[in-house]
C-alpha cells in the first residue's frame, strides 16, 4: 500500500497548491470590489473573486471527503502561512489597475491550460471538476483579453504602463509553474493525474503569446528570467502574512461558529 | 402509491421550487435535477449547481426538500450529483420563454464550447433588436452577462451561455 499513499500524499500536495492558489487570488480579486475604475470592472472582479472561491472550496472538499484533509473553513482559515503553497503572484496586494488586469491575464490563463489537461486527469474528482470550472474559466480569460486588448490600444501611455506590467508580473506568473518535487512531478505525471508543470508551462506559453503579440506587447526574454519561486515550498512574499491576518479575523473570533 | 406515481408526484412538487435568484424559474426549467428516485429510506432527489460558486445552492437544497416532503409526506434526501455537470443547454425552452418574458436574454445554445463570437448580436429581451453588444460578460449575479441595445438605448442582462 506504499504506493497508493504516495499518490495520495501527491495528488493531496498538487490540489492544496491549486486551492490556495485560488482562494488567495480570490481574495485579492474581491478587495476591487467597490474600487473598481468603471462599474462594469467593480462587478467583474467581484464575480471573478466569487468564482476563484467557489473553485478554491470545490478543491478543499475534494481534499477533506477524499484525502483525509480538514474541514475547508479550518484549513482555509486556521492555518500558518507556511503552510500555504500558493505561488508569489497571488500573494500581491492590487496594486494599480494594470497590474491587477495583467495578474488576472497571466494567472487566468494558466488556469485554463491546467483545468483543460485535468479533464484528461485519471484521477475522477480532479476530472469531474475541471469540467465545471473550466466553462466558468472562459468568462475570465474573454474578460483579460478584452481588457488586455483595448488598454494596449488606448494610446503610448496606456501602452507603456501594460508593458511595464508584463515585465513585473512575467517572472512572477512563471512561479505558478514551480515543479513540486522530482518524485511527486514524477509520480503525478506516471501516474497520469496531470501532466507536470513544465509541460503546462510550455502550453501556456503558446497561448499567450498571440493575444501579447496581437496587443503590441513584448514578451520578457523567457531564458532569462528568473521565475518567483519558493511558494509551493511554503515560502512566502511578506504579502501574505497581514493577508491572512485579515483574511481570517473574523473567522478566527470563533473557530467553532456556525455559518 | 406506485414508484412511478410518486415519482410523477415529485416531479410536480418540484415545479413550486424557484430558483432564488431568478424566481421566475424552477430548479425543473434550469435543469437543476439530474434523477429522482424512491429508496428504502424515502425520496433521493440528486441536483446540480448551475455554478461552481453559486451562493443558493444549500438554500435550494433546503428548499427542495422542505417542498417535497410536504408536499408529499415522506422523507426527502437531497444529493449534489458529482458525475453530471451542469451546461446552460440544460435549460428547456420554456425556460428561455420565461427568460425573455422575464426582460433576461436566454442564453444561446452551444455545441459544446463557448466562443465569444456566441455572444455577439444577442437578441435584446426588451425590443427584440440583434443591433447589441457585450458590454461585459459578468453581470449582477454569476450567471449573467451585461449587453447593451444601440435600437432601444437600454443595457440588459442575459443568463450566459456556459459549457
Amino acid at each position: 500500500m506504499t504506493t497508493s499513499l504516495n499518490t495520495d500524499i501527491a495528488v493531496t500536495d498538487l490540489i492544496t497548491k491549486m486551492a490556495d492558489d485560488e482562494l488567495i487570488i480570490g481574495h485579492r480579486n474581491s478587495e476591487w470590489t467597490g474600487l473598481g475604475p468603471v462599474m462594469e470592472e467593480d462587478i467583474a472582479f467581484s464575480s471573478m473573486a466569487q468564482d476563484k472561491i467557489g473553485h478554491a472550496l470545490a478543491l478543499y472538499t475534494i481534499l477533506h471527503e477524499q484525502l483525509q484533509g480538514a474541514d475547508p473553513d479550518q484549513f482555509a482559515f486556521m492555518r500558518e502561512a507556511s503552510a500555504f503553497k500558493c505561488c508569489h503572484l497571488v500573494e500581491l496586494p492590487i496594486g494599480d489597475y494594470d497590474f491587477s488586469l495583467m495578474r488576472h491575464f497571466l494567472f487566468d490563463h494558466a488556469e485554463a491550460v491546467r483545468y483543460r489537461h485535468l479533464l484528461q486527469s485519471s484521477y475522477t474528482p480532479l476530472k469531474q471538476l475541471s469540467q465545471k470550472v473550466k466553462g466558468e474559466l472562459k468568462y475570465h480569460t474573454l474578460h483579460a483579453n478584452a481588457w488586455l486588448l483595448q488598454l494596449c490600444r488606448a494610446g503610448a501611455d496606456s501602452h507603456a504602463r501594460m508593458q511595464a506590467a508584463l515585465d513585473t508580473c512575467f517572472p512572477l506568473a512563471c512561479g505558478i509553474f514551480e515543479p513540486a518535487a522530482d518524485e511527486v512531478e514524477a509520480l503525478l505525471i506516471a501516474e497520469a493525474i496531470y501532466p507536470g508543470e513544465e509541460v503546462l508551462y510550455n502550453e501556456w506559453l503558446d497561448q499567450i503569446y498571440p493575444i501579447l503579440a496581437q496587443a503590441g506587447l513584448n514578451l520578457p526574454d523567457v531564458a532569462q528570467v528568473r521565475p518567483a519561486y519558493g511558494g509551493r515550498g511554503g515560502q512566502h512574499t511578506k504579502w501574505l502574512v497581514p493577508m491572512l491576518n485579515e483574511m481570517g479575523a473574523v473567522f478566527r473570533l470563533d473557530p467553532q461558529a456556525s455559518w | 402509491m406506485s414508484e412511478d406515481a410518486i415519482i410523477s408526484a415529485v416531479y410536480a412538487s418540484l415545479e413550486q421550487v424557484m430558483d432564488p435568484e431568478i424566481p421566475v424559474l424552477t430548479v425543473l426549467d434550469l435543469g437543476m435535477i439530474t434523477q429522482v428516485s424512491v429508496t428504502e429510506a424515502g425520496i433521493l432527489i440528486k441536483m446540480i449547481p448551475t455554478f461552481a460558486a453559486c451562493p443558493a445552492v444549500t438554500y435550494i437544497k433546503d428548499n427542495i426538500r422542505s417542498t417535497v416532503a410536504h408536499d408529499l409526506g415522506m422523507p426527502v434526501q437531497v444529493e449534489v450529483d458529482k458525475e453530471t455537470h451542469w451546461h446552460s443547454n440544460r435549460l428547456s425552452v420554456e425556460a428561455k420563454e420565461k427568460l425573455r418574458n422575464f426582460g433576461i436574454a436566454a442564453p444561446q445554445v452551444h455545441n459544446g464550447e463557448v466562443h465569444a463570437e456566441i455572444m455577439l448580436h444577442t437578441a435584446c429581451p426588451h425590443c427584440g433588436s440583434e443591433q447589441t453588444y457585450l458590454r461585459s460578460p459578468f453581470g449582477s449575479t454569476l450567471c449573467r452577462a451585461i449587453h447593451f441595445c444601440k435600437a432601444c438605448g437600454m443595457a440588459f442582462e442575459q443568463f450566459k451561455p456556459v459549457e
